[in-house]
């Protein structure tokens, strides 16, 4: 290890130094050539569109976190958003005919509004983390600590209101688990939100005035405060987009498996970060691409997915997810220790 | 108009502190003028006043003929007054274009509109970066750009605000002289162009040279202005200390003994870093390490006290080859090291005086793995009083004294290791003038008690005052070893630029 920070520190024009740099996608990449070695039935058409299906949702919740991760934060009430998101949409989207129907008496709502009640829900928390972190200068990691378990109480409260006390949601309508398992052509129509989203965020980090004051609040917030730049309404915005986001997440989980409990959800937070962090989105704040994010997701989803597909132990997975978590950032920040 | 801006009467009161007191300043139009002060003497707290920064409790600001009220940055910005701090308020991680226009992008078609315009945003800066001479793109990354650069881009974004007044908070002290050169270039542009910079510094050489008015505060309180071709250096100090400082160094009557340490042929892995430097140091000597900034000189020291690593080389301490790899190595053999950030690598900000004074001691402190508290708290106030280290007690955090007495601290906690070698690097960078003189003080009682001290200082009168000979190291290299009683500036300048270019 001392080796390697010595080279690192030195050398610029360094092979090593540049295998170090990628370092951690060559071993993500080699890990996914054995799984593909081990058995190559994962590169079919039909398991990598699977793969995809799996990625779009993720992709969309990764987007946003790397929102709140660029100005240096988390937010850990991903999850159970997801969770709150799948469940209020899916309560008034069920099928008129299903026996256990959340509102018994509610008649046909057009498909967009409970979608758009889901993400005005998600906007809402948005705001309420967003003035806590910015207003009241809660840490980011504190305060979506509070609103995860906030959130999870009032959609618990929610899910075990009668008739429904708790059992979970299903016979959802078909043109809404349609959002989740058709396709226009060969194209997965979820994997189409993900696009959209893609395209949004990209135009949004790199386009507009919002977008370049997020990194600015990120790399160098005193620099942004001197500049005139409203520090306040940057980090409310960030956070609206972000919960909106991981909100349509939580919308499209429950159209993906075709149905919401309360525990929907659960641990997409650290896959997140995870995968923003795998992506390159530095912790620290200030550094990070929507590609880097995309490819994160992918990398992680196969691996995943992979582990599972060539019968590796649940529990191994776990411990194999942790390391790439770790040995990600810690090469992450070698990159900046090289720059003393 | 006779002034471009005034500040009459200011008064700024912090909790038990009067730190502005009835102050006045004017700045005539198309000048450069210069304030000072020792540190505490009220000059960054009037500019964050000016700067809406912090909010005055009396008096009154009129700019451009208008009396006029500064609520925030934002406010000043606007009206033309920019401000370029002395830590960079800069983004490492995006360019040049983006870090100047912060705030306030170009935007394709309107001022609402949410896009920003990047053709437009990189043809004004590249014709701004044209205007002000300097070369780099408007796409470089700011971390990829040296300080000197970093800071032009933010002179240049002050520019782009269209800004009359320019206030600048010690822009040159992390500069090499060509550097500061190329500064001084740009600011004549910009008074040429009718621009008014507040020039902060402590370097009373360079406000001769480049300010048209001085401006002098001491404690808060205003003693005068004066046309800089009045002034003198000895005259400043008289007014900024208001007293006579008949000598800026003590007298020395160095006893030099034998060999003490002697490092031979260092280099380091980094072809860019320092090679073959080869160097001794011997007893009851001050060894003055100078250069220009970027000669590698902390990296020699730092690799020296295992800091840094160092590929090939040996080190000899009192004749015998001694291994340090780690500082505590170098530590245990009896070198103490007082880094050049005193702010990054020297005082821990949130710790008391007394922890910042016990901490690379503590074990001198310890009885059966508990820490004494009596011998702590004695040996504290007995450091405090030796060295005059103006404190209310043991207990306040370090971070509310002036950066002289937070180098004192320093001074006295490896001190406390009871070093046989000390090395300094840069010990009065950003202290004020009575301090400095206590500095050097030390280093003379040192010196005379048979220890070895080494200095690096950038500052050549310090260098040559306090010391008894000078490496002159260049681009990584040593470029010569000169005495210093017999040495000029001009023959170190000449040894410092020896392998430059």
């Amino acid at each position: 290890m001392e080796d390697l920070i010595k080279r690192n520190r030195f050398s610029k024009d360094n092979v090593k130094t540049v295998l170090m740099d990628k370092a951690i996608s060559i071993v993500l990449l080699v890990l996914i050539i054995v799984i593909a070695i081990i058995n190559p039935k994962i590169l079919s058409f039909r398991v990598l569109r699977d793969i995809l299906m799996q990625s779009s949702t993720k992709i969309i919740i990764a987007l946003g976190m790397m929102l709140v991760i660029l100005i240096g934060g988390v937010d850990l009430g991903a999850s159970r958003l997801v969770g709150m998101a799948a469940v209020v949409s899916a309560s008034m989207l069920q099928t008129p005919d299903y026996v256990r129907r959340f509102y018994p008496e509610m008649g046909q709502l057009p498909i967009i509004v409970p979608i758009l009640i889901a993400v005005l829900i998600g906007a809402f928390w948005g705001v309420l983390n967003g003035v806590v972190v910015a207003k009241f200068q809660v840490p980011a990691f504190i305060a979506t600590l509070g609103s995860m378990l906030i959130i999870y109480g009032v959609n618990s409260i929610y899910f075990n209101m009668p008739p429904n006390n708790s059992q979970p949601i299903g016979g959802l309508r078909s043109d809404f688990t349609a959002l989740g398992s058709s396709s226009i052509g060969p194209i997965p129509v979820i994997v189409i939100f993900a696009i959209v989203a893609i395209i949004i965020m990209w135009v949004l980090l790199n386009k507009t005035v919002f977008g370049k004051n997020i990194y600015a609040v990120g790399g160098n917030k005193e620099a942004a405060m001197v500049s005139g730049i409203n520090i306040t309404a940057i980090i409310i915005g960030l956070f609206v987009v972000c919960d909106s986001l991981i909100a349509v997440g939580g919308v499209l989980e429950a159209a993906r498996t075709g149905g919401a409990t309360n525990n929907y959800g659960v641990g997409y937070e650290l896959d997140a970060i995870a995968s923003c962090v795998v992506g390159g989105v530095s912790v620290t704040g200030g550094v990070g691409k929507v590609s880097g994010v995309i490819t994160g997701v992918l990398i992680f989803t196969f691996i995943n997915y992979g582990l599972t597909f060539i019968g590796v132990n649940p529990y191994w997975q776990n411990i194999i997810k942790g390391l790439i978590i770790v040995s990600a950032v810690a090469f992450d920040i070698q990159k900046y220790v090289q720059k003393k | 108009m006779d002034y471009i801006l005034e500040m009459n009467n200011v008064t700024k009161t912090f909790p038990g502190v009067k730190a502005l007191d009835d102050v006045t300043l004017k700045v005539r139009p198309g000048t450069v003028h210069a304030l000072m002060g020792e540190n505490g003497a009220g000059k960054s707290t009037l500019m964050k006043c000016l700067f809406g920064l912090y909010k005055m409790d009396a008096g009154q600001i009129i700019y451009n003929g208008q009396e006029v009220t500064i609520n925030d940055a934002k406010e000043a910005l606007g009206l033309g007054i920019s401000m370029i701090h002395q830590e960079l308020h800069t983004n490492p991680h995006r360019n040049v274009m983006e870090n100047v226009w912060l705030g306030r992008y170009p935007r394709v078609g309107g001022k609402k509109s949410p896009f920003v315009d990047h053709k437009t945003m990189y043809k004004k800066t590249k014709d701004l970066l044209e205007s002000l001479n300097l070369s780099m793109s408007p796409n470089d990354l700011l971390r990829n750009l040296s300080v000197s650069h970093a800071q032009s881009v933010e002179i240049a974004k002050a520019v782009s605000y269209d800004s009359k007044i320019i206030i600048m908070d010690e822009p040159s002290s992390s500069l090499t002289e060509s550097e500061v050169a190329h500064l001084f270039g740009i600011i004549n542009g910009l008074r040429d162009r009718g621009v008014s910079i507040i020039y902060i510094s402590h370097k009373m050489e360079e406000i001769l040279q480049i300010s048209d008015d001085v401006t002098i505060m001491r404690d808060g309180q205003y003693v005068g202005t004066w046309e800089a071709k009045e002034l003198t250096t000895d005259l400043i100090i008289k007014k900024m200390v208001g007293r006579d400082l008949t000598n800026r160094f003590p007298e020395r009557n160095p006893k030099i003994g034998d060999e003490l340490l002697r490092v031979e042929d260092y280099t380091s892995p980094n072809p860019l870093s320092f090679k073959n430097v080869s160097l001794t140091l011997r007893q009851g000597e001050i060894l003055g390490i100078g250069g220009l900034v970027g000669a590698q000189r902390t990296e020699v020291m730092e690799s020296v006290y295992g800091l840094r690593v160092h590929t090939s080389g040996k080190l000899y301490l009192r004749g015998e080859e001694i291994k340090v790899k780690k500082p505590i190595d170098a530590m245990n053999k009896g070198m103490a090291l007082l880094t050049e950030e005193r702010r990054r690598t020297g005082i821990f900000p949130l710790l008391s005086v007394k922890e910042n004074l016990l901490i690379a001691n503590l074990k001198d402190y310890s009885k059966n793995g508990l820490l004494s508290n009596d011998g702590m708290e004695k040996d504290s106030i007995e450091q405090i009083d030796t060295l005059r280290i103006k404190t209310p007690s043991t207990k306040t955090l370090i971070r509310s004294l002036s950066g002289g007495n937070q180098q004192k601290v320093l001074f006295a906690r490896w001190l406390l290791t009871q070093p046989d070698i000390l090395i300094l690097d840069e010990p009065t960078r950003g202290i004020d003038v009575g301090a400095k003189y206590e500095i050097y003080v030390l280093m003379k009682e040192i010196a005379e008690q048979g220890k070895g001290v080494i200095m690096i200082s950038s500052e050549m009168p310090e260098l040559i005052g306090m010391t008894d000979r000078i490496v002159v190291m260049s681009e990584g290299r040593v470029a010569g070893v000169v005495d210093s009683k017999k040495t000029t500036q001009e023959e170190i300048m000449t040894l410092a630029t020896k392998y430059v270019g």
